[in-house]
This record gives structure tokens, C-alpha cells and sequence, in this order.
């Protein structure tokens, strides 16, 4: 738990020698509180102190990387049970589990497309983030082809899912440097596999049918030399898992309980619920390593855009720059239509606009970032505004018509707009981007 | 090892509020639903009492619309052409409540009027016992033509009238005083702004325990994280004591879901966006579950896949108790 600068000053030397670049002990307690010094720039403090100091500045939830060079994957580190609290700053992985019951190649085939899967979202690219490999054969050497199968198929980050150390060894021989994560330690082999993730220096999962006994067995895998750990309660429901990941985030981040400060893994197909559904609570409500049995775009999708909505920082909204985009080439008489600058609001005219071959001007106007109804409501998309941003983008030296085309939510402001806007007709378009092609079609005539 | 479950103790409830009214009532409903009660956190039965699960209702419209998804008029079939059949239809599928929202024009482009949502509510009304909110088209004026007709029309069966919104809340708020209803306010994703309009209506004579808060929240996709903040905001605050907060929520993921392009459109977009059936149904139930986890009351959904699919997340939910 961090300390406040008071509890740090009383670690410090209090001599105020300032060879630490600040004037006194105190001030430098302060910005060590803050974040803004590092303890090393002090030559006196004590080996004690230090410590101390160290212990409490590590977070309440481990950082877990794994994979391999362009394909790493953090997850862990969060700091807070709610995101307008500061921000969840690792999105959890998405993994699809595959068996070793089937052939390489019908897994390289598979594996080969879910890799390549790629799908934009108001411009960011995503995708899935790797692949678990459950070694169902229980044969090692099956177990050995089937990984590197997947790893000729693709880099991407890999878990290995095995219930005994000889598989264990085979999955890791196989993965060679590509730093998977291991699952899982037990009860009952935890000794074996802990010797091999250290070795492989390796992540290691640890699973325990309740919270209890999984602090136990993270208590011993501490204890016996590793550090990065990952907690799989095996919950299988949505109560189990919403109330055992609570709590294991709430003792981690309120009362420091180390044995639970760590990332947790997730099988939300595993029990037969609908796996979608499972997922989504899983994103919101706290994994950080989600492995899907299924690979179907049309559930992937949703998902990977409610983790990336879940995990957007609310203190800085996603806006684009406000001003004139020339889409798809416009000429004098090419439409002038007007939004917000509202990322997810931009996106989805400007794509609607492309995609429909109409050459149009587009009036991004500045609504501090807001969508167009909360921007009207809050006052930041009103008629002045948006003929404020009509006159200072010189439209009227592009185009050779006077028409304005408006959201159909904002009807409400074609009135005053055309007061604020003199010569100027105001269109009412649709209300939703989607339905921006057909108006055009229907409406548009020049 | 033994490890202590963190309990946070909580000083505030969300207010319970029952929506219809049974012949004992001076109704007709087979049933009322009791929203809100809930003394902990959303579904986190570990901490406090959680009374009331989430209620899922069904939107359903006074006529056929005309630019709903080809998967939901597949889904509903005939029974959109009336809006008792279609009540009647969203109650055989598992619907808890019925939420009727009235159009701005009839078929042929006339102006919706007070005679035909009159109708439009009595037929619903006839049709099923379930409790029913009512929604304008979303026009001030026009709503308050409408909506202080279908308050009398419903008058002793004690319905959630919509929508008050912060610029026009007066005339339905008057009718659901003088016709024993309760409101549905909304506000723009706004916790302050909630509670001011909350504070508005209350001072106009209406219970606090016949107001019903819809906080705004967006599709997946389309800023569902604002909602989502907001919600679980909102809920933290009701759960502090702060009195004006302390309302049950309405949410509409089905209406939100079923506007946005991934849910409407099925050719022409990226193939990355997979099976278009598949995907609209994902899309308006993970925006409706997702809002169950910020504390949801009520989810107004609209296909009855996602309704069946949404049951199993309430229940999976529930206390096993």
C-alpha cells in the first residue's frame, strides 16, 4: 500500500543535507509520495528504509507479461474496483483454447485464421490475443506436436493447459523462448511445476477450487521462488465468478493481501453457460486472462469492443481534432454536413459517408468530445457553436451551393441556425449515421 | 488459510418502488413488479440484502415500425401488427413487463392521436396482466397530447408513464399525480443532472417511491462506457445515503443495441464483424447484461432471444438460497 509522504519522512535520514536536489528531507518525502523522485537520488537512507520503501511502492496487483517480441501481453497492475476511479489500464486477453486431440495441421489451419483475424474499431485495430493448448491427449508427445503447430501458425502469446509435469515439460520444450504462460499449479503438483516455470522463467497459473485454499497454494509458490503468478479460482457461473473475482481484487487492492495480488484466468465456456454473456461479465467485472472455447467473429467482436470500451479512460474522453475532412474527394457541389468530435460519433458518420461513395465535406465541430445529444444537452452543440465553426473553416470559398445538413437529433436547432448563419438553408439529416446513404439518395439534389 | 471477505458497509438502500396494480390494488394486473430495495452492490449478495432481482421487459410499439431490423420483425412476425398481440407474444416469450412506446405517426404518415393511443393502451391492457410503462414518441408537445389521455386510460392500473425529460416533465408528472402513475425520468448521462431532474419532480408532489431513473447509457460500442460510469456512480452514491440517487433504473439496451449499424446491417460490412444474425443478438445482450453489472432495474430488450438469454444471466445471478 503506498505510503503518504509523512510516512516516508520518517524513514529518511532529516538531515536536510539537500544533496538529493531538494531543500529539505520533508519535500522530498513529498515528491517520493507523488511519484516525481526516485529514492536512489538520497546517499543516506538507510538499508532498512529502503525495504520498507520498496515493499510498499510494488503494486497490489502484479504485473504478468508473457509472449515473445512484437506479441507481448501485460495484464494485471489495476489499481481500482471501478473505472471512473481512475482508469483499468490492462485490458485482460482474449485466448482461444484449442486440443491436442487434433491433428497439427487441421490446428495449424485453425490457428492460421484466428490469427489473422483483425477488425477496426473507430480506428484501432483488433484482435485476438493468443492461444491456449490443453494437452487432452495426456500424451506428452502429442502434446509437443500440437504446440509447436500453433507456434508455426502463429506468435502470438500461448497458454499451456496441463494437468501433470511430464506434459508440462513436453508444452515447454515446445514453446522454446515464446515465455507462454503455464497452467496450471495444483494442490497437489505445485512442488514439480513450480521448479519448471522457474526454470523456464515462465508465469505459472495456480488452481484451487476456492480462494482460500488458492492463497495457499500462491503462499507456497511465493515461498518457493516465483514471483509471477496467475489465480484461477475456476468459477463457472455468473454469481461464483462476479463475487469470487470481487473479492479477490478487493483484498488485493484494500487490504494488501499479497496471496491474491495477481491477475486472474478465466474459462467462461467451460461449464456449458453461454459463453458470450460469461465473457462479457469477465471483461467488465475483473480477469485478466479470458480463454474462449469458441472462435466466432460474431461473438469475438462484441467483446473485444466492450473490453475496449470497459477499459477506455474516462478522464480523457476520445475525441479527434475539430475542423473541415474532405471525404471520398469533394467538389464545390459536394454535400457540407456537420457532427461532433466525439471520436465514436466521427467514426461512425465518416464511415457511414465513405463507405457510401458520396464525396461530402465534413464539419467536425468542437463539443469538447461529447456525442451529439449529451453535447446538445450540455449546451456544447448549439446553433452558435456550430455556425462558428461553419464561418471559421471558410466553407463557403469551397462550396458552391449554401446547404447545411444537421443530425436529425439537433432538428430542434435548425431555426436558430438559420439566423446564426444569414443566406445559409439548414437540412435536418437522419438521426443515426447509418441511415446517412439512404438520405443522401433520397434527398440530396443538386 | 482463512481469508475475510471484504464487506463494505453501506449507509443507504436503493428505494423499492412496485409498478402495476392488482384487482386487490383497484387494477387489473395479474402481477406487480417490485423494483429497487437492493442494500449492496449490484448482484453481490455477500454484502447486504438484494430483494428485488432485475425485471425484463419487452418494447413494444402501437404499430408496426418502420425501420426496425428485418431479424426483429422476423422474430416478432404478425403479432406486430397489433399492439395487444405483440404484448400478448413478448409475455408467452418471458417477458415481465410490458413497455409500450407510442409512434409519432400512424401507418400512413398521419399524426399519432390521443383517441389512437388511448386504444393502443387499452389493448395492451386487455391482452396481458403483466405492468406496463408508456412512452411518448418523444416530442414534447405531441407527448403531452398523448400521454395525459393514456394516464386516465389506465388510471387505478398504476403504469410507469414516459418519458420526463429536464425541458418537459410538468404535464406528465400532473398526470401521474391526478391518476395514481408513476414517471420515468431521463437524463443525459449525468449523475447531477439525474438528481436534479429527480429533485424537480419531487417537489411537484410526486413520491420518490413512484420515480423510476433512466440515466442514459448508449449501445456497445457507442459510449456505453459513459452509462456504465454513470450508472455504477449513481448506485455507489444511492448506497452512500445520498437520498436523490437512491431511485431504482430503467435501461434500454434493446433500443440502444438495434440502432447501431452492427445490429441493422447485415451486407456490405466488414466480414471481421462475423454472422450478422449471431452478432446483432450479441450486440443487444451484451449491452443489456453489461448494464446489469452497473446496476440495471429494469432492461427494456427487444428480440426474444436475448430475453431468454438475459433470464439466464438474472437467475445465474441470483442468490442460490
Amino acid at each position: 500500500m503506498a505510503l503518504t509522504g509523512l510516512e516516508i519522512y520518517k524513514l529518511l535520514p532529516q538531515t536536510n543535507c539537500k544533496e538529493c536536489g531538494y531543500p529539505t528531507c520533508l519535500a522530498f518525502a513529498m515528491k517520493l509520495a507523488a511519484k516525481q523522485a526516485e529514492l536512489k537520488a538520497c546517499p543516506y537512507v538507510t538499508e532498512e528504509a529502503k525495504v520498507k520503501l520498496e515493499a510498499a511502492s510494488s503494486p497490489p496487483m502484479r504485473l504478468i507479461e508473457i509472449g515473445q517480441a512484437d506479441h507481448r501481453l501485460q495484464v494485471g497492475n489495476e489499481t481500482v474496483l471501478f473505472r471512473h476511479e481512475k482508469t483499468f489500464y490492462h485490458r485482460p486477453g482474449l485466448f482461444w483454447r484449442l486440443r491436442d486431440t487434433e491433428k497439427p495441421d487441421d490446428l495449424k489451419k485453425k490457428v492460421a485464421e484466428a490469427d489473422a483475424y483483425q477488425v477496426d474499431y473507430v480506428g484501432i485495430d483488433l484482435t485476438l490475443d493468443g492461444f491456449a493448448i490443453e494437452a487432452a491427449s495426456g500424451d506428452p508427445k502429442t502434446y509437443s506436436a500440437a504446440v509447436a503447430a500453433v507456434r508455426a501458425a502463429s506468435q502470438k502469446p500461448l497458454i499451456l493447459i496441463v494437468t501433470s509435469p511430464e506434459l508440462a515439460k513436453a508444452g515447454l520444450e515446445a514453446a522454446g523462448d515464446s515465455r507462454p504462460l503455464l497452467h496450471a499449479a495444483t494442490a497437489e503438483n505445485w512442488q514439480a511445476m513450480a521448479e519448471l516455470a522457474k526454470s523456464a522463467k515462465v508465469p505459472l497459473a495456480a488452481s484451487a477450487p476456492d480462494l482460500e485454499a488458492l492463497a495457499a497454494l500462491t503462499e507456497n509458490l511465493t515461498k518457493a521462488g516465483l514471483e509471477d503468478l496467475v489465480l484461477d479460482p475456476g468459477v463457472a457461473n455468473y454469481r461464483d465468478s462476479l463475487e469470487q473475482l470481487t473479492i479477490a481484487r478487493r483484498l488485493a487492492l484494500r487490504k494488501n493481501f499479497r496471496p491474491l495480488g495477481f491477475p486472474v484466468i478465466t474459462f467462461p465456456g467451460a461449464a456449458g453457460a453461454d459463453e458470450t454473456l460469461l465473457a462479457a461479465e469477465h471483461i467488465a467485472k475483473y480477469a485478466g486472462f479470458i480463454v474462449l472455447d469458441t472462435f466466432d467473429p460474431a461473438s469475438l467482436y462484441p467483446l473485444l469492443v466492450l473490453r475496449q470500451n470497459i477499459y477506455t479512460d474516462p478522464q480523457k474522453p476520445i475525441q479527434v481534432q475539430p475542423g473541415l475532412y474532405e471525404i471520398n474527394s469533394p467538389k464545390p457541389d459536394s454535400p457540407v454536413m456537420v457532427t461532433t468530435n466525439f471520436s465514436i460519433t466521427y467514426f461512425a458518420v465518416a464511415n457511414e459517408v465513405e463507405g457510401s461513395g458520396w464525396p461530402a465535406w465534413l464539419v467536425v465541430a468542437d463539443a469538447e468530445g461529447m456525442s451529439v445529444l449529451t453535447a446538445w444537452a450540455a449546451g456544447k452543440f448549439d446553433a452558435e457553436r456550430i455556425a462558428k465553426s461553419i464561418k471559421g473553416l471558410g466553407i463557403d470559398q469551397k462550396v458552391s451551393h449554401r446547404k447545411v445538413l444537421i443530425p436529425g437529433h439537433v432538428a430542434v436547432l435548425s431555426g436558430e441556425l438559420e439566423e446564426e448563419l444569414p443566406g445559409w438553408q439548414i437540412l435536418v439529416g437522419p438521426r443515426e449515421a447509418v441511415d446517412i446513404s439512404g438520405y443522401l439518395k433520397a434527398m440530396w439534389t443538386n | 488459510m482463512t481469508i475475510e471477505i471484504p464487506k463494505e458497509k453501506w449507509a443507504g438502500k436503493v428505494r423499492e418502488v412496485k409498478i402495476g396494480a392488482t384487482q386487490a390494488d383497484g387494477g387489473t394486473r395479474s402481477r406487480v413488479v417490485t423494483l429497487g430495495g437492493e442494500a449492496a452492490l449490484p448482484h453481490l449478495g455477500f454484502e447486504g440484502a438484494l430483494p428485488n432481482p432485475p425485471v425484463l421487459a419487452i418494447e413494444v410499439r402501437d404499430r408496426k415500425p418502420d425501420d426496425w431490423s428485418p431479424l426483429l420483425v422476423q422474430a416478432w412476425g404478425e403479432a406486430m401488427q397489433d399492439p395487444g398481440d405483440w404484448a400478448r407474444a413478448a409475455e408467452a416469450a418471458g417477458a415481465e413487463m410490458i413497455y409500450l412506446a407510442l409512434s409519432l405517426t400512424d401507418s400512413d404518415g398521419q399524426k399519432n392521436t390521443p383517441a389512437k393511443a388511448r386504444a393502443a393502451v387499452r389493448k395492451v391492457l386487455d391482452a396481458t396482466g403483466l405492468p406496463l410503462t408508456v412512452v411518448g414518441p418523444g416530442q414534447a408537445e405531441i407527448d403531452n397530447e398523448l400521454m395525459v389521455p393514456v394516464a386516465e386510460e389506465a388510471k387505478g392500473e398504476r403504469i410507469l408513464l414516459g418519458i420526463c425529460e429536464e425541458k418537459n416533465y410538468r404535464t406528465l408528472v400532473a398526470a401521474a399525480l391526478a391518476n395514481d402513475h408513476l414517471v420515468q425520468s431521463k437524463t443525459p448521462m449525468d449523475v447531477n443532472l439525474s438528481k436534479q431532474l429527480v429533485i424537480l419532480i419531487h417537489d411537484m408532489g410526486l413520491p420518490l417511491e413512484r420515480i423510476v431513473i433512466d440515466p442514459t447509457t448508449g449501445a456497445l460500442g457507442y459510449g456505453i462506457e459513459y452509462g456504465y460510469s454513470v450508472m455504477e456512480r449513481l448506485r455507489l452514491a444511492a448506497l452512500q445515503g445520498d437520498s436523490m440517487t437512491q431511485q431504482p433504473m430503467i435501461v434500454t439496451p434493446g433500443e440502444e443495441a438495434w440502432r447501431v449499424k452492427e445490429a441493422r446491417v447485415g451486407e456490405g460490412v466488414p466480414q471481421a464483424w462475423g454472422d450478422w444474425e449471431r452478432r446483432s443478438l450479441n450486440w443487444e445482450a451484451v449491452t443489456a447484461s453489461s448494464l446489469l453489472y452497473a446496476g440495471a432495474n429494469i432492461l427494456v430488450l427487444r428480440h426474444p432471444e436475448t430475453l431468454k438469454r438475459l433470464r439466464g444471466v438474472v437467475d445465474g445471478l441470483k442468490d442460490p438460497a
